[in-house]
């Protein structure tokens, strides 16, 4: 590629702890492989990163754009910088539901034309909020580019929320959460949430919000969403893969060039401080074959100093399969199919999660090795460990990075979080720099046993005195109703 | 499936430009470049250029699954795949794990009735730990296999079970439906995941056994994708994998196709909230002429707005929440399912009569001209969208291994593309009229104690 550059750093030579050191050995011959040690890598090959092309449009709409000319493909995204959090008190779920509605009706179109449209095209669309965003991307065949850009500008830009479709996609999302009472992991999802961020936080309910939020939505409270964030200044626009920027800028400004610039919507969100002591609750669900294990903490916001550390030390807890948690649970103890955390970030912070559904009959031994774990991950870890978690976070992502989508994604995150124009140069670098110390720092701070929230889905008269007996936090019972919302009344007419 | 997870964990923060595929796509064709050759020992190997990115995938098909165990070691090719995991001669136990993701690799694998597929994707630098620790596994699996480990992974697996089929909503309908699609002695009878009994039964012989009849490299292809030559990658193949002992090449389970002569019907009493419709019928195998037109029916029928069954039922009615169509293909036999979960309140006959009505007007009916482009078109950009990977489930290693394992011919890219293209309204129409027919089973999956839910004994 000819616009590509060199990652700096990238060539820092590669620890394996578990090998030994070698001299340089000539290379074993054909037929006699040295099966004594693992091989050594050879040099690390350079990533190579082709130049984000920017450009702004006569509106002040930015476009960044990523050339592939592998397969003939592209996506286009854009990205309005409002989501969930933007929803107001009342209402939660208006942010989800607005760009769910943007192709059920737009430029007079109805939902099934718009549909036929983009499916004739061969491409697809999707429209959906996340925390602090929200998308609406296309990927279509190149031949077809023209007509896909136009038609995402016609639903981003000139969506009419028809009753209709409002309705039918409300009783659709009720029956979801009527569907979730059922399912034992979204109890669980939805239980941490509300016990880590608690009822008033808009962080206490997932994206699409609660019953009485989506009961209460109105066509005009979607336009007057559309009409407040979706505006130039509050947007970006994203083309990754088959695609020329002499050609594409002319077709995006004629597109989303007249898009009305408005002001941008600066958004003020608090992390709430969370609970002040370690707390279990329960979720009966008799005859469970199995425990949802969910254990949680408020989490660092996305551009927290700490970020490096954080990934590295959970890449070493629960974030890859010889991790720590996975390793004693599943490989060690045979508890669970596969035990996790991750952090989920933010812009005004997010979550840090601990997981995993073990057999019924052990669940008080699995959330002993819980607690064991994630109070052993501030103490040194070793060298071994470490080299292990670095190389995995640092080396192992080319494969994130092969598609279209998955590199429109990442764009579209480095625009949201205004992630520094290095923060991909750098990345290596500052994952190899996380030291022993840092590891224990962030685990200290970040991973305050004293203060989870376990939750637990399961059947209460098989776990609930084993719970108890481990001593190691109240333990209150919540209903479905507690955790749901009242059972959603779903108009048939 | 070896894991619940992939990466994903490490969320979007994502550093390789890789971007994409050597595959060189026109609006006529499609060429996938590779070439095949055959070890002394029988190993039949794959390779595929693509320089895009400094990445390989060293993914392994062997010619194994479900559909050749025994009555009463049910579930046992899948154990086997997790037992495949933990350690090999000269590859301690945990250590398959580690010094992959030490050199930055990632892997997995997964079982069906058919074949047992694994697959590394890691940094080409390290290709060889790849090389070293499959072809360990390949070749020395039994010097260090003790009951302990085996008795490991059972519980895992176990919990597998619980998790995706005991303690999920639905999850035990699939064990129900393979019962009830196939005589007891067909090998597609019984589910891939087994039964806990006999789970239980596995023994340390069960493993060496299964091990040394089907895990021979004559019984296993290993395709290679990515970042390094052909003349490296035989190099390096043949260094690691020609040591492995050769074995028998063996013959392929001969094709079994079913025959329902009337309609069953089943009721699963579940813990769920909506009774869910399942109509399932016997099909021809993978890979035969009526296969893409299989697909391209289940998408006529539930795939987007526009689709027969989702515009009527979904979107006009609004009396079911979700609908999906799909033609699940087997080497021996498939079948095409329709799925339909009601909304609260509403009847199944009802919903089952909708589904009738829609097959009949097709039936007497051909689809336009117009709406099977659209289906045309979409089944090409979903195949399209699949070439942009290299590594993983579903990427183009995997694809040259399924290519070869069910058409003998790793190439088989171009022919697919043409029989997408080829697919036309009469072949659905077709398709709708002898394989959609009276002989099917149809399972109602309703709440606990709501058994007055299901379906009504119906006359075909």
């Amino acid at each position: 590629m000819k616009t590509a550059k060199i990652i700096s750093g990238i060539l820092l030579s590669v620890g394996l702890a578990e090998l030994p050191a070698r001299a340089e050995s000539a290379p074993a011959i054909a037929g006699s492989p040295d099966r004594s040690r693992p091989p050594i890598p050879g040099p690390v090959k350079p990533f190579l990163m082709p130049k984000v092309e920017k450009v702004i449009l006569s509106n002040g709409l930015p476009v960044w754009i990523l050339e592939n000319h592998e397969v003939p493909v592209a996506t286009v995204v854009v990205g309005v910088r409002s989501g969930a959090v933007s929803d107001p008190a009342d209402k939660p779920g208006l942010a989800a539901m607005t760009f769910s509605m943007l192709d059920e009706g737009a430029m007079r179109k109805t939902a099934l034309e718009i549909d036929e449209d983009v499916s004739f095209l061969g491409a697809s669309l999707r429209a959906q909020a996340a925390w602090d965003v929200g998308v609406a991307s296309i990927q279509t065949p190149v031949a077809r580019l023209d007509k896909a850009v136009s038609l995402l500008a016609g639903v981003v830009l000139k969506p009419d929320f028809p009753e209709s479709e409002l309705d039918r996609l409300k009783k659709e999302a009720l029956t979801s959460l009527l569907i979730a009472r059922s399912e034992p992991r979204q109890i669980g999802s939805r239980a941490l949430l509300q016990a880590v961020f608690g009822k008033s936080s808009r962080y206490g309910l997932p994206i699409g919000g609660s019953t009485q939020g989506i009961a209460s939505l109105t066509s005009k409270d979607l336009r007057a969403f559309h009409s407040q964030h979706f505006k130039a200044s509050n947007a970006i626009l994203i083309v990754t893969g088959d695609v020329r920027p002499s050609e594409l800028v002319p077709l995006v400004e004629k597109e989303f060039g007249k898009w009305e610039k408005g002001a941008s919507v600066a958004q003020e969100f608090l992390l709430p401080a969370g609970p002040k002591n370690r707390k279990i609750w329960l979720i009966d669900r008799p005859g469970s074959a199995q425990s949802v294990i969910r254990i949680g903490l408020p989490g660092p916001p996305r551009n927290t100093p700490d970020y490096f550390p954080a990934e590295v030390m959970n890449t070493l807890l629960g974030g890859s399969f010889s991790s720590r948690l996975n390793d004693n649970l599943r490989e060690k103890k045979g508890y669970t199919y596969g035990a996790a955390s991750r952090f989920d970030f933010r812009k005004a912070g997010g979550l840090f999660l601990a997981q995993a559904d073990v057999q019924t009959e052990v669940t008080g031994p699995a959330l002993k090795e819980f607690m064991i774990e994630l109070t052993r991950i501030a103490t040194p870890a070793t060298a071994e460990e470490i080299e292990r978690a670095k190389n995995f976070s640092a080396l192992g992502l080319g494969f994130e990075l092969e598609t279209t989508d998955q590199v429109a994604n990442q764009l579209l995150e480095m625009a949201a979080y205004q992630l520094p124009a290095d923060f991909i140069d750098t990345y290596v670098g500052k994952t190899f720099g996380v030291t022993s110390k840092d590891i224990q720092g962030v685990a200290k701070t970040r991973v305050d046993t004293s203060k989870l929230s376990i939750i637990i889905v399961g059947d209460r008269a098989k776990i609930e005195k084993p719970v108890r007996d481990l001593k190691i936090a109240d333990v209150s019972v919540l209903s479905l109703d507690d955790v749901m919302g009242p059972l959603p009344v779903i108009s048939k007419d | 499936m070896k894991k619940p997870h992939v990466r994903h964990i490490l969320g979007c923060v994502l550093l390789v430009w890789g971007l994409g595929a050597s595959a060189e796509v026109t609006s006529t064709r499609i060429n996938v470049p590779y070439e095949m050759f055959r070890l002394k020992n029988g190993l039949t190997v794959i390779v595929h250029e693509d320089h895009s990115a400094p990445i390989v995938s060293v993914n392994v098909w062997y010619h194994v699954g479900s559909g050749r165990e025994t009555p009463g070691r049910t579930g046992f090719a899948h154990l086997f795949e997790h037992i495949m995991f933990n350690g090999s001669k000269n590859v301690p136990e945990g250590a398959f794990d580690r010094w992959l993701e030490a050199v930055g690799g990632n892997n997995n694998g997964s079982t069906t009735n058919d074949r047992t597929n694994y697959w590394i994707n890691l940094p080409v630098s390290a290709i060889e730990t790849a090389l070293f620790v499959e072809s360990d596994r390949m070749a020395y699996l039994l010097d260090t296999m003790s009951l302990a480990r085996v008795d490991q992974q059972r519980d895992v697996v176990k919990n597998e079970r619980r998790q995706s089929y005991e303690n999920a909503p639905y999850g035990m309908v699939e064990i129900l439906l393979a019962e009830a699609m196939f005589p007891k002695d067909h090998p597609y009878s019984w589910p891939v995941i087994g039964s806990m009994a006999d789970l239980s039964a596995a023994s340390h012989e069960d493993v060496a056994n299964f091990f040394k009849k089907w895990y021979g490299p004559a019984n296993a292809s290993v395709a290679i994708a990515g970042d390094i030559t052909v003349t490296d990658a035989r190099r390096l193949v043949e260094k690691w994998f020609g040591e492995v002992p050769a074995s028998e090449r063996l013959t392929p389970l001969a094709s079994r196709p079913v025959l329902l002569r009337d309609q069953k019907q089943l009721v699963l009493e579940d813990k769920v909230e909506l009774p869910k419709l399942y109509i399932c019928w016997p099909a021809p195998a993978a890979y035969s002429g009526s296969s893409m037109a299989l697909q391209a029916l289940g998408d006529l029928l539930a795939d987007g707005k526009n689709s027969r069954l989702y515009k009527r039922l979904v979107y006009e009615m609004q009396i079911a929440q979700e609908v999906e169509a799909f033609y699940d293909e087997g080497a021996l036999a498939s079948n095409f399912r329709i799925v339909v979960t009601a909304r609260e309140g509403q009847n199944l006959d009802r919903i089952l009569t909708i589904v009738d009505e829609e097959l009949k007007k097709i039936a007497a009916e051909k689809p336009s001209e117009k709406e099977v482009t659209r289906v045309r078109n979409q089944m090409e950009a979903g195949f399209f969208s699949r070439l942009e990977r290299v590594g993983g489930f579903g990427g183009k290693a995997d694809m040259l291994n399924e290519f070869y394992f069910y058409t003998g011919n790793p190439g088989f890219f171009d022919a697919y593309l043409a029989q997408i293209r080829s697919v036309s309204p009469k072949d659905l129409q077709a398709m709708t009229m002898t394989v959609l027919g009276p002989g099917r089973v149809l399972l109602s999956a309703v709440p606990m104690g709501k058994k007055d839910l299901a379906l009504k004994e119906v006359k075909p």
